[in-house]
């Protein structure tokens, strides 16, 4: 059982009263794009044994959708983090430097 | 290898059991194998067991980071059906369905294939439709099934409540020969005769590298030294990212966990396996009588084969509704397994964008019922280089393609 931390309104919970919204930082394809890169954008996934960034939403709370930063092979939860960006924060890469030195996920470390 | 056979358990009563052979051995790996696959489970011991019996290729390493049969073939539900709606499903899975029915013979092995009959519940108007499309599709693809009313459910099935208050069963999707088989026991039976056409199973070998030279496979690397071989088969539910990721592709994949239940055990009550798929759970007898349990995955990325607790509570939750008196039945045990699911929930069968390296993987919540069928057409495409006609709609390059085999409305719940 997750327990996850809304960054938005601070409230802390077990993942009942979230919801998984799947890998973090896609990077979006649309028409006119190759087929190559909607097919990445669609279906390739990092799917990662290990560290993992992904994204949440707080359903049964603020409704508000976050970041988190998680372990697939130990289910600890490293931290979560704004939807407002483009990839993980200071804080959170140092925490992952220092649980998991050496990480990197997709071209991020 | 002996024979199994009712003289030899006559024989082996009257000398105390002395003469029982070990099912397979436990070689130490050569240099060299013609095939390599990695993963003991049922699919890739039945491609290697295909290999040698239709292609007569007996050069082959199996390798297993484990313990034989002790990934999701040990985990499962035991559940057989090829009740799906599209065309290149219906085939593959008929096949494997109908391998099943002789299989015991064809290996010499009791598999204790039951084909006791599938009826997945109808509990919505749109379902009802939904069904009856699929028991139209069927019959058009040969695969048997029939659309049953409710009255018919509760005939076979005494023991359901068909006047649910939330969702009542309006009728369902009735196929007399699926049913269940002992899961163990297919891939104990599948590894005996590959051994005994003196194919290597290697356990408690974990292969770490790939090795390729011209972006062709030359070899991998392994716990237990390098291998070299001519052609890789990777066939690892659940780590198949893993082990692309090692190859140098990615997938179409993402990896969850999915969880089942056991009940203790009771007097027979219901002889044939019930599916929920609106309300999301499943449920069979075996034939200790335990009653076997299965819900639907967590929503998020995991590789520790355990999964939410409240999965469980929503199954549970599910079934009692549906079965009142399972509300009285203690749970003995309760396991998880990582599946490893695709956009449209359909396997991937194909090559890879290494030479030589092909995979099969992707089977979601439903690869037990398939391994024979899915055996069969990763070993035509192992030993042909290219897809047969079972195989050649599930490549990866179907996504990239858009040609999708969308079965997403049976998977991710139930199988």
């Amino acid at each position: 059982m997750l327990i996850l931390e809304c960054p938005y309104c601070g409230v802390k919970g077990e993942e009942t009263e979230f919801h998984g919204g799947g890998e973090a930082h896609l990077k979006r394809f649309g028409p006119g794009s190759s087929d190559a890169d909607f097919e990445t954008y669609l279906f390739m996934r990092e799917n990662p044994k290990g560290v993992h960034l992904e994204r949440w939403r707080h359903v049964n709370g603020c409704g508000k959708w976050f970041h988190v930063a998680r372990c697939t092979m130990t289910l600890e939860v490293f931290g979560s983090y704004s939807a407002q960006t483009l990839e993980p924060p200071k804080e959170i890469k140092d925490i992952l430097s220092a649980k998991r030195p050496g990480w990197s996920w997709r071209n991020f470390s | 290898m002996r024979r199994y056979s009712a003289f030899a358990v006559a024989r082996e009563a009257a000398r105390f059991h002395s003469g029982w052979e070990r099912a397979w051995r436990s070689p130490q790996p050569k240099k060299k194998y013609d095939v390599i696959i990695v993963g003991a489970g049922g699919h890739g011991l039945a491609t290697a067991f295909y290999l040698g019996k239709n292609f007569g290729i007996t050069n082959v390493a199996i390798l297993e980071k484990g313990w034989l049969g002790g990934g999701n073939t040990g985990r499962n539900t035991t559940i057989i059906r090829s009740n799906y709606l599209q065309d290149p499903s219906a085939a593959l899975y008929e096949k494997a369905r109908s391998l099943y029915e002789t299989l015991s013979q064809d290996l010499n092995y009791n598999v204790m294939f039951s084909p006791r009959g599938v009826i997945m519940l109808a509990q919505t108007e749109h379902e009802v439709r939904g069904y009856k499309r699929t028991a139209h599709a069927n019959m058009l693809q040969g695969v048997q099934t029939e659309y049953i009313n409710a009255a018919r459910v509760k005939e076979l099935v005494p023991i359901i409540d068909t006047n649910g208050p939330r969702y009542p069963v309006l009728g369902g999707l009735y196929q007399a020969r699926g049913g269940t088989a002992r899961h163990d026991a297919v891939a104990w039976g599948y590894a005996r005769a590959c051994s005994d056409m003196g194919m290597d199973i290697i356990q408690q070998c974990e292969v770490t590298g790939v090795r390729s030279s011209g972006g062709k496979v030359t070899g991998v690397e392994t716990s237990k030294g390098a291998i070299d071989c001519d052609k890789l088969g990777l066939v690892v539910a659940g780590n198949s990212g893993a082990l692309a990721n090692m190859a140098g592709f990615r997938l179409p994949m993402e990896s969850v966990a999915l969880q089942a239940l056991v009940s203790e055990p009771i007097k027979p009550c219901m002889d044939v396996v019930v599916m929920a798929n609106t309300v999301h759970g499943y449920m069979s007898q075996s034939d200790k009588g335990e009653m076997v349990i299965g819900g639907g995955t967590d929503g998020y990325n995991n590789y520790t084969q355990r999964g939410s607790f409240h999965h469980i509570e929503e199954t549970v939750r599910a079934l009692v509704e549906t079965f009142p008196m399972v509300s009285r039945l203690k749970m003995l045990r309760q396991w998880g397994g990582i599946v490893d699911v695709t956009g449209d929930r359909s396997p991937v069968i194909g090559k890879t964008p290494l030479g030589n390296c092909f995979i099969n993987a992707g089977w979601g919540t439903g690869g037990f019922k398939a391994i024979p069928g899915g055996g069969w057409a990763t070993a035509e495409l192992i030993a042909k280089g290219e897809p047969g006609p079972l195989s050649a709609e599930f490549g990866m390059e179907r996504f990239i393609e858009g040609r999708f085999i969308d079965e997403s409305v049976a998977a991710g719940v139930a199988h």
